[in-house]
């Protein structure tokens, strides 16, 4: 469905650290959109997505040579592009 | 090149091909930078002259992902730890279609990884029955590192075709302790030793980078050179969330480079293959320094849960070095 770097960024959630992309923190605080992310999204081209983008849920990954996908168990399968 | 271990490796390992010793690694690790080129040049003159010229390429795919009951403490697959990965098995056809796309790659080695303290019945008949189906697809050399091995286990995997099994040191002897606590270095030694007896290629990695002191890298790189490995895979770490060691630092880059050539110094005629970590290590630049520094072998595309170089990156560098892929032969 997707490749590379492009789905992670696409959800509310980010793909490496599953906390929120919006810049929320886990506890409700407002912190804007962070470093921390910006790392994340550096950090993926080089990782599959662990969490889910769409909700944050630990993923089951499989990664082959040429590949990836991942499973969230409520939303489904994604595979690299 | 006027620096005295690099006359004296010049002298010893290319024209005589006799490996450096632990204490003149040390000096190879301690060269300053403005001395790293000559060191890499050498390295790969020795590599060429015991090696040739070919790369061996490798693409290698996890069986059994998550959930290992060992405490290596660079390992996301721990199940010690508070990681991200999350267990998953791969069914055979999966397996037989990552082979496919690694065989097409021009690669010569398929390697089947386990993250296991050693195979159970289930997971060894998993793998006998996808060494099978993959025999009857695809036209490539299976390897296997499924953890410690018992002596049957050795012979059965052995008899079903098994040409190469993969069981790292990691780390010197005498760091080991800092780094596992649930087997110790002379199980893995054990295991390295009974697949050497069985006829099989050994492959015997090490990961630098731990928090290992120069001293322990090169005690690292002459233990591994006394086992005799057919390949000795480079990994550099790679700090992975949850883990003890998620939060070290990553390795300098020319550090990296002063190790690549100091363990071809230290195995002139061994396989040295870039492993896990040199994206993050090296980069672009770095990558192609080690292949004209003593690196003879590659693993193509992705590793067990992290990305690698889309393989076209590597196959083109290789095409531009003007170094050409080993062929596949044979073995068994």
């Amino acid at each position: 469905m997707t490749d590379r770097g492009t789905q992670r960024a696409a959800g509310p959630y980010c793909g490496l650290c599953g906390k929120p992309a919006n810049g929320e923190t886990h506890d409700g605080g407002g912190l804007p959109p962070s470093d921390t992310h910006l790392k994340c999204a550096r950090l993926l081209m080089l990782e599959p997505p662990r969490f889910c983008v769409a909700c944050g849920r630990r993923q089951k990954v499989q990664v082959s040579p040429q590949g990836w996908w991942a499973s969230c168990s409520r939303h489904g399968m994604t595979v690299s592009g | 090149m006027n620096h005295p271990i690099l006359e004296t490796a010049r002298q010893q390992v290319l024209e005589q091909g006799i490996g450096l010793t632990e204490a003149q690694l040390v000096d190879v690790l301690r060269l300053p930078d403005d001395a790293l080129p000559a060191a890499l040049e050498l390295a790969h003159q020795v590599r060429l002259r015991h090696c040739g010229e070919d790369v061996e390429v490798e693409g290698i795919i996890s069986i059994k992902t998550g959930g290992c009951p060992e405490d290596c403490h660079f390992c996301s697959q721990s199940g010690v730890f508070d990681s991200p990965v999350r267990g998953v098995w791969l069914d055979i056809p999966e397996l037989v279609k990552a082979a496919k796309e690694t065989a097409a790659t021009g690669a010569t080695e398929f390697c089947i990884v386990a993250a296991v303290r050693g195979p159970d019945i289930k997971l060894l008949n998993q793998v006998r029955f996808a060494i099978g189906r993959i025999r009857e697809e695809v036209d490539i050399n299976i390897a296997c590192s499924l953890g410690m091995l018992t002596r049957q286990q050795v012979d059965q995997l052995a008899s079903w075709g098994v040409h190469r099994y993969n069981h790292n040191l990691e780390t010197a002897r005498s760091y080991f302790p800092q780094v596992v606590t649930t087997h110790t270095y002379e199980e893995r030694l054990e295991t390295c030793a009974m697949v050497k007896d069985a006829g099989m290629e050994l492959c015997c990695g090490a990961l630098i980078g731990m928090g290992e002191t120069l001293e322990q890298r090169a005690e690292l790189a002459a233990q591994l050179a006394a086992l005799e490995p057919h390949e000795v895979p480079l990994n550099f770490l790679n700090p992975r969330p949850g883990t003890p060691l998620g939060h070290q630092d990553v390795m300098d880059g020319k550090d990296a480079l002063r190790a690549i050539a100091a363990f071809r110094l230290a195995m002139p005629r061994t396989v040295l293959r870039y492993a896990g970590g040199r994206e993050l290590t090296l980069g672009d630049l770095g990558t192609r320094e080690g292949l004209l520094g003593g690196i003879n072998a590659v693993i193509v595309g992705n590793y067990l849960t992290t990305l690698g170089r889309p393989a076209d990156a590597d196959l083109n560098l290789l095409v531009d070095l003007n170094m050409p892929i080993k062929e596949l032969q044979r073995t068994l």
